[in-house]
């Protein structure tokens, strides 16, 4: 049971993370810009919560940083047509940087902010994100696969130049997509440090926003298929813990690195049957 | 309404002073094109005439640098594709802009899905049967647009044109895939378009189709109108010539063949296809030296797997492979193209080019390994641009420089540099698959030479088309496959046109004559 709720509570920043990125690369866009979305959103639900004293205020907060990141790399990577996997190394980067440089700044510590209050719980140690995170599974699916914007958006993942031919403007629905991602992860982020935690620390989402991006590929760009990614990369998280609390002669390093040997082994095995948008990375001519 | 396509009527599309410039080329220069309404009006030029351009351009999908454009009399501006639609306009592009993963319902709603939020895909699927039972354009709106054949592709193309409301439909190259059947299912459904009023514009290289198709010809050369015609009022060699700009032989000059030794030899090949069946079913055949040895055969029985076991990029569940007198069953394209196969594919997008290279790196792939290209594993990047100058000379490819990318190469362009690529290898036997698709009469009548000439200098070339008159008008020898075996084999010349419809159709050549009217 508790091995349950563990996994759920690790299953759900990667979630938010994951239908970001899955959004994003369904329009054409690789997205490895989601740790650095996450960890911005982590650190900007402290700041905004700390400043307030509201919690949901930093998660607004949150958002709104998480939807200024999304516009800056849309810009870099749709605009400018820089190189997707530059940008979005850069976003990460610069959410590293620029995060542990403002708690030094704000909090006159490295490391890490002060304690903060908390978003509210619904029991079992689960806070209100927790529920959204699984909602938003199947409203991914239902607006890929039920509605227009959806359809179009899978057209600018498929064969931009295709979408651009019908009229769709290819520029526009990535944009949106591209926002929406860093609004997702930045939310991801702010579950991880005003939802299970109270507290940021430097570079604490520790690499979620890439096993976000790994389970993305991992459930070949399919809802539902990603969200049972994620649970099962959650379940190596929590199941981490577990092990660690038992005392037994593993190798302590062995431990930690199980998620993300997990993740691996996950991604060599299957990525041979997964298919991704025809169209990623690829502008649409423009005369 | 007697006077249908009468002068009175403002011109459906009109198109003045039309100028386009990309980085080093002037597409259009200065185009007048003015179409009438109901009529089919068929736009012929070379390739990098600048037809494809002034048609992106007439559908919003570029922005002319000059002139002006009317539809049905009033002037327009625009800004994209879905303007265009507004307008009443169309398009089936030369390359098909479907997206393969979407069901042809998808695709044919995409960009115009109706009022609402939600994707309304039952009404949608009723929309497409309901136009294709309308047209006589018959598809399965279900069906993934991956799985369909060329022909079914392109209808989904105009089933889309159609559902957008488009009253004015452009067609850039719309039969170049097809087969001879299903360019006369097309014809039919063009003309019952014309008969509801719709307007037609028809681009093509094939001075037959204009023939039988349009109602008038406009010829573009070189990015300029020459003039318009009606059709009724000019024959073939007048409008090569209009096209060109000099008289053009139509027919293949060929003096007999001499036949030397076996170069490339088929015994008793097998192959299962992708759905099972047997696409190569015991085909045995030897290409000699010094003879054109043509395959004609309606798409689809066994053309496709023929050429990946012959090139080695497939291996035969049975049968083998000579090149040469060597069994080369089991060995792989680049040996045999070292040792002397030469493969001019009929996918250039695919199997041809690599489309963001530059036409120096494209002439380099496949002979990375050999001398003049590299020495000691190091290539020779200022000997091959000047290599690539003078096949671009010599085989009249029309680009800015070698260091252009081969993606903006009209599609003409593109084969001219894929068979200067095959045929500067001096190859002893020469695969040549639809080596003339998509090309212009003077491009074509190049082709033929070179093909002929590869003969007279004692290679064996192995021609595979769908086009009929190019393998009657080329080959010393035709072979006719149906269903992945040999069912004829005929001395050229020596064949009708029906005799090889009907094995290409899977009859025999005794139904023949109680068939005949
Ligand atoms: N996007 C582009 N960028 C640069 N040059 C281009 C582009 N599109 C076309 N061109 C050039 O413009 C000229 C006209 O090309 P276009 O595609 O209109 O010819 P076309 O008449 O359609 O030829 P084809 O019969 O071979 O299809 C060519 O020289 C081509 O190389
Ligand atoms: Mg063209």
């Amino acid at each position: 049971m508790a091995l349950l709720t563990a996994t759920l509570r690790s299953a759900a920043p990667l979630i938010f993370a994951a239908m970001g990125g899955l959004l994003c690369e369904r329009s054409g866009v690789t997205n490895i810009a989601l740790e650095g979305f996450m960890l911005m959103g982590a650190f900007a639900g402290v700041a905004g919560t700390w400043f307030s004293n509201s919690p949901i205020v930093g998660l607004l907060v949150a958002i709104t940083v998480g939807a200024a990141g999304g516009f800056v790399f849309a810009f870099w990577a749709i605009t400018l047509r820089a190189d997707q996997i530059v940008a979005g190394t850069a976003i990460v980067l610069l959410g590293l940087g620029l995060t542990s440089f403002l708690t030094e700044q704000i909090w006159g510590q490295a490391g890490s902010s002060p304690g903060v209050e908390r978003l509210p719980t619904i029991g079992l140690g689960m806070n209100v994100l927790l529920p959204v995170a699984f909602l938003l599974v199947p409203i991914t699916h239902w607006f890929l696969f039920k509605t227009k914007p959806g359809l179009r958006v899978q057209a600018c993942g498929e064969k931009p130049e295709a979408a651009q031919a019908v009229g769709i403007n290819v520029a526009k629905y990535r944009y949106a997509m591209v926002v929406i991602s860093g609004v997702l992860a930045a939310v991801g982020g702010a579950y991880l440090s005003i939802g299970d935690l109270s507290q940021f620390t430097t570079n604490m989402t520790a690499g979620r926003g890439f096993i976000a991006l790994a389970a993305v590929i991992f459930g070949n760009w399919m809802p539902w298929a990603t969200m049972g990614a994620a649970l099962l990369f959650g379940f190596a998280q929590a199941l981490r813990f577990h092990v660690q609390a038992l005392d037994l002669p593993i190798p302590q390093d062995l431990i930690i690195a199980l998620p993300y040997i997990l993740t691996l082994i996950a991604i060599t095995g299957l990525l041979r049957q997964s298919t991704p948008p025809a169209g990623i990375g690829r502008h649409a001519s423009e005369g | 309404m007697t006077d249908r396509v009468g002068n009175a009527a403002a011109p459906a599309v009109e198109m003045r002073g039309i100028v386009k410039r990309f980085p080093g080329v002037v597409a259009n220069n200065g185009i007048d094109f003015a179409v009438r309404p109901g009529e089919i009006h068929a736009l012929l030029g070379e390739n990098g005439a600048g037809k494809t351009t002034l048609m992106n351009i007439l559908f919003g999908l570029y922005h002319p640098d000059e002139g002006e454009i009317r539809v049905n009399g009033r002037p327009v501006r625009f800004d994209n594709a879905r303007d265009a639609v507004r307008a009443g306009l169309a398009m089936v592009h030369q390359h098909f802009m479907l997206i393969p993963r979407f069901t042809v319902a998808e695709n044919v709603i995409l960009g115009a899905e109706g009022p609402g939020l939600a994707l309304d895909r039952e009404a949608a699927r009723e929309r497409v049967a309901e136009l294709s039972a309308q047209y006589g354009l018959d598809v399965d709106p279900e069906a993934v647009v991956a799985t369909l054949p060329v022909g079914m592709q392109q209808r989904v193309e105009i089933l889309r044109a159609l559902y957008q409301g488009g009253k004015t439909l452009i067609l850039d190259e719309p039969t170049a895939l097809l087969t001879p059947q299903e360019v006369d299912e097309l014809y039919s459904v063009l003309n019952r378009l014309r008969e509801s009023g719709d307007t037609i514009i028809f681009i093509t290289h094939k001075l037959r189709e204009v023939a039988a198709i349009s109602d008038r010809v406009t010829v573009i050369r070189r990015g300029q109108t020459v003039g318009t015609r009606e059709t009724a009022e000019t024959t073939a060699s007048q409008l090569a010539e209009l096209m060109v700009g000099r008289a053009v032989s139509l027919r293949v000059d060929r003096p007999p063949a001499h036949p030397g030794e076996a170069v490339l030899v088929a015994d008793d090949l097998h192959l299962t296809g992708s759905q099972g069946r047997a696409a190569l079913n015991g085909v045995s055949f030897e290409l000699r030296r010094g003879e054109i040895l043509g395959i004609c055969g309606v798409e689809g029985n066994g053309q496709a797997e023929l050429i990946e076991v012959l090139s080695g990029l497939r291996r035969p569940q049975r049968g083998r492979v000579l090149l040469k007198d060597q069994d080369v069953t089991a060995t792989g394209p680049n040996r045999r193209r070292r040792m002397g196969l030469s493969y001019i594919p009929e996918d250039r997008h695919g199997r041809g080019l690599v489309l963001p290279f530059t036409l120096t790196e494209n002439v380099l792939l496949g002979n990375v390994e050999d001398p003049p290209f590299s020495l000691g594993g190091r290539i020779d990047y200022p000997g091959i641009r000047t290599l690539t100058q003078r096949l671009m000379r010599a085989f009249d490819v029309r680009a800015p420089a070698p260091e252009t990318p081969a993606a903006a190469l009209s599609g003409g362009n593109q084969q001219k540099l894929i068979i200067a690529r095959e045929l500067q290898r001096e190859p002893d036997a020469l695969l040549a698959v639809q080596p003339t698709r998509g090309l212009d009469v003077g491009a074509i009548e190049f082709v033929h030479k070179q093909l002929v000439a590869e003969r007279d200098k004692g290679r064996g070339v192995l021609l595979i088309s769908f086009d009929l008159d190019e393998v009657m008008d080329l080959s010393d020898r035709i072979l006719v496959l149906w269903e992945g075996r040999i069912v004829g084999d005929f001395p050229g010349g020596r064949v009708t046109r029906t005799e090889l419809g009907l094995l290409m159709g899977g009859r025999s050549l005794d139904e023949h004559a109680p068939a005949a009217d």
